[in-house]
Parts: structure tokens; sequence; C-alpha cells
């Protein structure tokens, strides 16, 4: 089943056009990454399937629905989630907190039931929190659920981030550069949480410039250079492709 | 236990207010009372306007006039006299329905006027509509447009109730009569009433002060806080941040005006300055100073200024003693003076374990 399917999506800044014509379909149950050099307009592609950023023209079928135009909010509700390349936490919350605001698709209650606690929104409130503590106890934060966001390091960060995007019970989790600022070793935990996410049956889609996490984990990758498609395929076949090489080492001739 | 633990400030909140009245009460000086009242009246706006300053992002410089629209919905509906349109077929039809009131108005000359519920419906359905009116351009956008949006509404507010003589001009309306909620329960200057009065009124921001503390911890409450945040995080985990923000300025708008009409009924009458820019700027300066996001700490100053002020301590520099406190806050201490997470931190650098 195609899980997402982007038709000649375009987006220009002034004179730039830093996405042009890319088309491109996720089939459910994937890990797909998007690679390219510094400027390929990556995160930009990112930021329009997600919808933080608006495309100029082009269509996104997610799911069966068409989502192209709709804001952020209602991608995050029909089961996108995401990860920002530079960490987009809440400082001022708790790391429980922060986590339970994945959750926010998922639960119902409103203002006024919020005011007077009834007796649902508390009970929804509670198995959401349970949820969030399986998620923390995984990723080794359970310990650190009441800290502030701010006080934990990078790698602890990125978790929590994950954590987020994970409570969403996504469809399709979009990770911008999930590795950049990690360790070794936690890059290796991450490839590992990686493949556990795509167990629960959650399609992936990541930017990635760490080309061994990428070629280790990846069931097909999409280059982008200029803004424009370049290539797309398994792992193995980009690895030989000549205008991948070229890109990435120089021509030839040069 | 746990139950205990949560409702503790309210309940110790609740003792000291009675406290104040049997020490009040017991040394004669029951008028300190009154201010108390008015004061707690004039912390529903406040109140509102930390939910949308500390938790929504945004601020308001229309909370005065939204207030205003309160105290005179309460004012129009019960002084303006019905007696020339008495056959009219609606006013009879409304005086079978038992709203009409009629009684003898200041000079002694027989006055019919709706009843104060239709006053309180009139002020809740036109704070909705205005909120709604200002907010939903306003919040579309990102950044202060709300501020400039409001500041404008109020300026217009204050214009219109000063220029027109429906409103009373600049002598604003008086002899509005008491609110009767209950037979035996009633919103009005009466000496008489005036304990019950002083306990009702703190009873309605205890009421409102325990919604607000359960908003904050649901569901809704995160969302807000994250909108607070980073916009960008929360809408991408679904939340519909425009809407949710002018949820928030609306409940806001909405308890400003409940605090104006209350206090119209409790003091008899309302002028134009309830709607002037500066009683805006006053209530941003009592929910900075208080914190932005701390509800406690904005209530509990708000009172404390309000009441000094209605003492007059602040004499003719009262409009001026509101900016300098703004101007302070801003430079000194941003985060308010009763910022309780910078105390702890502050206590733990001096005694705690380095």
């Amino acid at each position: 089943m195609v899980l997402l399917d982007v038709k000649n999506l375009n987006r220009s800044f002034g004179g730039l056009r830093a996405i042009r014509e890319v088309s491109f379909s996720l089939e459910a149950g994937l890990i797909k990454a998007v690679i390219g050099p510094n400027g390929a307009g990556k995160t930009t592609l990112f930021n329009l399937l997600t919808g933080n950023l608006a495309a100029d023209n082009g269509t996104l079928l997610f799911d069966h629905q068409d989502l192209s135009g709709k804001p952020a909010f209602l991608r995050a509700r029909a089961g996108m989630a995401r990860t920002f390349q530079n960490i987009k936490l809440f400082p001022q919350m708790s790391v429980l907190d922060n986590v339970l605001v994945g959750g926010h698709t998922r639960t119902r209650s409103g203002f006024l039931s919020g005011m007077l606690p009834l007796p649902g929104s508390v009970r929804e409130q509670k198995s959401l929190c349970e949820q969030a503590m399986v998620l923390l106890h995984r990723y080794g934060l359970a310990d650190e659920k009441n800290t502030l966001t701010g006080a934990l390091s990078f790698g602890q960060q990125r978790s929590v981030e994950l954590c987020r995007a994970l409570l969403l019970k996504p469809k399709l989790l979009l990770l911008d550069e999930p590795a950049a600022g990690l360790n070794m070793q936690e890059t290796a935990m991450l490839s590992e949480s990686i493949r556990y996410i795509r167990s629960e049956r959650i399609t992936v889609l990541l930017v990635e410039h760490d080309m061994s996490l990428v070629m280790d984990i990846c069931d097909e990758i999409l280059v982008l250079n200029y803004g424009e498609r370049i290539a797309e395929g398994k792992p193995t076949d980009i690895r030989r492709n000549p205008d991948v090489i070229k890109i990435y080492l120089g021509d030839e001739d040069a | 236990m746990a139950f205990l633990k949560k409702f503790f400030p309210f309940l110790l909140f609740a003792l000291v207010l009675s406290a104040i009245q049997v020490i009040a009460t017991c040394t004669e000086t029951e008028y300190y009372l009154t201010q108390l009242t008015m004061a707690a009246w004039y912390s529903l706006p406040v109140l509102g306007l930390c939910l949308v300053m500390g938790y929504a992002g945004q601020i308001s410089l229309g909370h005065a006039a939204f207030f205003a629209v309160g105290g005179y919905a309460a004012g129009v509906v019960t002084t303006t006299s019905l007696i020339p349109v008495q056959t009219n077929s609606l006013v009879s039809l409304l005086g079978k329905a038992g709203l009409l009131v009629s009684r003898t108005n200041l000079y002694g000359l027989p006055l019919l006027h709706l009843t104060p519920w239709i006053g309180l419906l009139f002020a809740i359905g036109t704070s909705l509509l205005l909120s709604i009116l200002i907010g939903v351009p306003a919040l579309k956008l990102k950044g202060h447009y709300l501020a400039m949006a409001t500041m404008g509404f109020g300026i217009i507010i204050y214009r219109i109730l000063l220029g027109t003589s429906f409103f009373g001009a600049a002598d604003g309306l008086s002899d509005i009569p008491a609110f009767r909620i209950l037979p035996v329960l009633s919103v009005s200057s009466d000496f008489s009433a005036r304990v019950t009065n002083y306990y009702l009124a703190f009873a309605c921001v205890l009421i409102l002060l325990i919604l607000f503390s359960n908003l904050l911890h649901s569901r809704m409450g995160r969302a807000l806080k994250a909108i607070h945040n980073n916009e960008e995080a929360a809408s991408a985990s679904g939340i519909n941040t425009a809407r949710d923000k002018l949820i928030v300025f609306v409940i806001s708008a909405l308890c400003a005006t409940l605090g104006g009409f209350f206090l119209t009924h409790y003091t008899g009458s309302i002028g134009p300055s309830e709607a002037s820019i500066m009683k805006s700027v006053r209530y941003v300066a009592i929910v900075a100073a208080g914190g932005m996001a701390s509800l406690w700490g904005t209530l509990i100053l708000g009172l404390i200024l309000n009441f000094l002020s209605l003492r007059g301590v602040f004499g003719s520099y009262d409009d001026a003693v509101f900016g300098a406190i703004l101007v302070m806050i801003m430079l000194f201490a941003p985060e308010g003076l009763f910022n309780i997470g910078k105390l702890k931190s502050l206590f733990r650098k001096t005694h705690g374990p380095a």
C-alpha cells in the first residue's frame, strides 16, 4: 500500500527554487532516507510534507487523503509526526508534559472538560500518562520525567522529541537528521530504535547525513540535489548510481 | 492526601479571607471590606489576562474595554426606562414573563426596566461577539497583532462611551440597582450586605481560580503552554494553534466582562474611565508583575495593588504608579515578582549542594 504519494511539489524562496517538481512515493512499512549535499532542499521538502511550510503547488496524498494545502495540525491529525533538525521542545515544560503534548491528537477533552475535570478527561489523561511513561522507560528517561527539558543532554533532548512524536501513534514518522550531534554509541542505539519503530508498523522517512546509518537501515533512498530529484532506489543501487557518485565525489573529468 | 495537597492553597486563601473579615468586623473597620470586594471583582479581568499573556503568549490591551462592556450592559439594561414604550406588545410580553422590574429612581420617579439577568445575558453575548470579531483575524497571524487590535478596540470603546449621551457621556451611568441572584443573596452596595458581598465576590474569584488551574493541568492547558513555548512544534503535534488561542482570548474577555458586570451592580455606577487604555495597561502591569504565567502571583498582586489604588494610596499618581510598575518589571524582573521557580533556584544556589 502506498502511504505517501507526492507529485510535482514546488517551493521557491524569492528567486531560489528550493524544491523543483519533486515527485516520489513511499510504501507503508518501509524506512526511506532523503539524502543530498547541503542546501539540496531536504529540510525544505520535510517542511512541505508536514505543512510547516506551504508549497507553491503540487499534490500530496497521505493514507488516501488529499492533504495538499492543509495546515500542519491537520497533517498531524492524519497521522504524520516529526522531529526537527534543530530540536524543538517546550523548554518551560517537564519531560513528561513535553511527551504528553504528542498525545494531543489522540485525546479529546476540551476547555470545558479540562476546567471541570470531568471523569472522562481524568481517565484519558491517566491512560495517556501511562503510555508516555512506557516510552520514557524505553528511552531511559523515566527518572527525568519531572525535569525541564533545558536541563537535559543533547542526546536526551533528541529522545524526548522522538517520544513526543511516537506518542502521536503516527502512520508516518519523519525524522530530520536524527543522528546529528550524537556520538557513535548513541547512533547505534538510534538505528536500533528506528528498526524497532518499523517493527511497530510505523513507516519512517528520514533526512540524514550519516551514510553508514542510511545504508544500514534504509530500504529506499531518495537523492536530491539543487531541489531536484536525482535518483531513487535501493541503497545498493544508489551506491552505484553514476549521478549520485558525481554529486558526492565530483565529476570524473574534472 | 493528594486531594488535600491540591486544595491546600485554596483552603489557606479562604482562611486568610475569613480572618480578614473577622478582624475587620471586630475592629469596626468593615469599610476595608468594600475596597477588598471591589478589588476581588477587578481581579477577574486580571486572571483572564493572565491566561492570555502567561499561557497563550498574547497581550491584550483591550481588557478594560471588555470590563466596561459588562459594566455598561448592567447599567443600560437597569436604568433605561421602558415606561414610554410600556404599551408595546414586546414589552408587555416581557412583563408577563417576569423580566421587568419597576422601582423608583434616585429622584423618586417611577421607573420600569429589564431585570439584571437580561443585562448579564446581554453582557456575555456582546463580549463573545466582540472578542471573536477581534480575535479571529488577529490570532491567525503570529506575533503581537492581538495587542495592536485590542488597543484600537479599547480606544474606540472608550471614545464611544465618552461621546454618547445614551451611555451618560463623561458622567457614566449611576443609580444602577442591586442584582438579586437569590432571594437572600444580592450584589449591592447596601451596608448590611457588605460582608455577604465580600464572600460572594471572593467565592467567584476562587471558583474561577479553581477552573483555571484545572484547565492548566489538563490537555488544553498543556496545549496552551506548548503554543507559548514553540508554536511550530505545537502545530506539528496536531494542536490547532489559531483556534486554541482564540478560545483562550474569548474566555479571558468573558472574565473581564463578568468582573465589570458585577462590580457595576456592586458600586451602583460606572464611568467611561473604566474603559480607558490606562486601565488596560494597569491589568497588563499586574499580570507582568505577577509573573505572567502565575495565577496565584497575579491574583495576590492584583488584589493588593487594586486595594491600595482604591484606598487612594497612590493619590493622583495612580496611573503613573502602574506605568512605573510595568517599566520596572520589564527592566529588573521580567519573570515577575512571584516567580516560584526562580526563587527556588536562588535558594538552591545559596544553600543547596553545588
